[in-house]
């Protein structure tokens, strides 16, 4: 009996989530409106005049995804430990944190990245130069990866106690704040026109440091909550 | 001390607390290769509750569960590997076909080409399932495409939690007919259940949970 390898079995289950969000594609973009539908009612609740909204930009762009972020967590594991398949998993005698950071990761690739695309187009609604852009960008493409992980970690926790959400939300949210104050400071120094690398090479060190050490939480969280 | 017995599976001693009750007292037993054991017992007894400390998926509060001979908390993985475990929900994914999500769970196992399964799911006759959506089964066949699971998995220890519920007079005897398989091919079964099986079978043992 051939064992298969852990590239294949991570090939595996994106191919598997993947499949699965092709076929409820109407969940997977929730979290996206959310974060477009969130932004726009800044100009609306403060004043349309860009030089207002220009001042605030980074950080309404930087809450928003980070919210948006938190909305979709709450599908990252509830439905597999509901229906067993997780349970399956942490007994298929394959690292559970290997296969729990590939169903992030993908995760990652259905709910952060478009924030991601998204985030340039929402910013220049807000006043943003286009000079940004790369910055805005690459700060939340380092900074949702965080999230996700972060994030999986509570979902992990809180998955086996009934309507955990808002309970994932308060402990998740601590968890967050560097990455929020990191993000949308250097948002806020690129619009200056001062250099950002500082910001965003902690921005890159902390998702090192979550993808390192992510996947065993999570692995650990999760055989806690399968008990 | 560990004397050489022979036994696939040997569970000693294992004593467990869910909450504040004392659920298993003091449960030992060996399961030798080509038997199966059937746990029974009044709902609330624990019988679930012993097959997942058995599987892994609960740390017991004491004692001792072995793998021909090795204790199993070191060798979590490799035990694993000799383990498919069949729990009360089925683990099937609604949006994905019957053979979507074998496709997906055994092959976290091993290689499995698409005959193999078809074949599988003939045998249990639900094979004009293959290509439904999980969600449009009927809870026996989904019962069946579960245990289809199982089997391809190529565990030698199958653990199954009241494998037979929602299965009608045809279903039961075809997976009887599985077990019978696996157990004159060397594996074992340990499985918790209200109705008795494979009576006819010489190597079955009742473990009466108190």
């Amino acid at each position: 009996m051939t064992e298969p390898g852990l590239m294949r079995i991570v090939g595996l289950i994106v191919a598997r989530e993947l499949r699965l969000a092709v076929r409820h594609w109407d969940q997977v973009v929730q979290p996206l409106i959310f974060f477009v539908v969130v932004t726009t009612l800044f100009p609306l609740a403060i004043s349309p005049s860009l030089n207002e909204l220009r001042n605030i930009a980074p950080g309404v762009v930087w809450v928003a995804a980070m919210l948006a972020s938190l909305l979709a967590l709450e599908s990252l594991f509830r439905p597999d430990v509901e229906d067993g398949t997780i349970e399956q998993w942490a007994l298929s005698g394959q690292p559970l944190s290997l296969l729990l950071l590939a169903k992030t990761v993908t995760h990652w690739l259905l709910a952060g990245l478009p924030l991601v695309i998204m985030a340039p187009i929402v910013g220049t609604a807000l006043g943003m130069p286009m000079s940004v852009w790369p910055v805005l960008a690459g700060s939340l493409a380092l900074g949702t990866g965080c999230l996700s992980i972060l994030g999986g970690i509570g979902a992990a926790l809180t998955v086996a106690v009934r309507r955990g959400s808002v309970l994932l939300a308060l402990l998740v949210l601590p968890l967050e704040m560097p990455v929020l104050i990191f993000g949308a400071r250097a948002v806020d120094l690129a619009m200056h026109g001062e250099a950002v690398a500082g910001p965003l090479n902690l921005l890159a060190a902390m998702l090192l440091l979550c993808l390192a050490l992510g996947p065993f939480a999570m692995s650990a969280a999760m055989r806690i909550s399968l008990e | 001390m560990t004397q050489p017995s022979g036994a696939a599976l040997e569970v000693r001693r294992l004593h467990l607390w869910r909450g504040d009750r004392h659920l298993l007292r003091d449960v030992s037993f060996a399961l030798q290769p080509g038997e199966l054991l059937q746990v029974m017992g009044q709902n609330g007894v624990g019988k679930t509750s012993l097959l997942r400390c058995v599987a892994g998926l609960i740390e017991p509060e004491s004692g001792e569960i072995d793998w021909h001979g090795a204790p199993v908390r070191k060798e979590r993985e490799a035990f694993h590997r000799q383990l498919a475990y069949l729990g009360h929900v089925n683990a099937l994914k609604p949006d994905l076909s019957a053979l979507e999500n074998l496709h997906y769970s055994v092959r976290l196992r091993r290689d499995v080409e698409r005959h193999e399964m078809l074949e599988m799911l003939a045998r249990l006759q639900v094979s004009q399932c293959a290509d439904l959506p999980a969600r449009a089964l009927s809870a026996g066949q989904k019962r069946r495409v579960a245990i289809a699971r199982v089997i391809l998995s190529g565990a030698s220890l199958w653990i199954l939690d009241e494998p037979i519920t929602n299965l009608d007079r045809g279903g039961i005897e075809c997976v009887e007919a599985c077990m019978a398989t696996h157990l004159r091919a060397g594996g074992s079964i340990l499985t918790a259940a209200h109705q008795s099986l494979l009576t006819q079978h010489a190597r079955v043992r009742v473990l009466e949970l108190q």
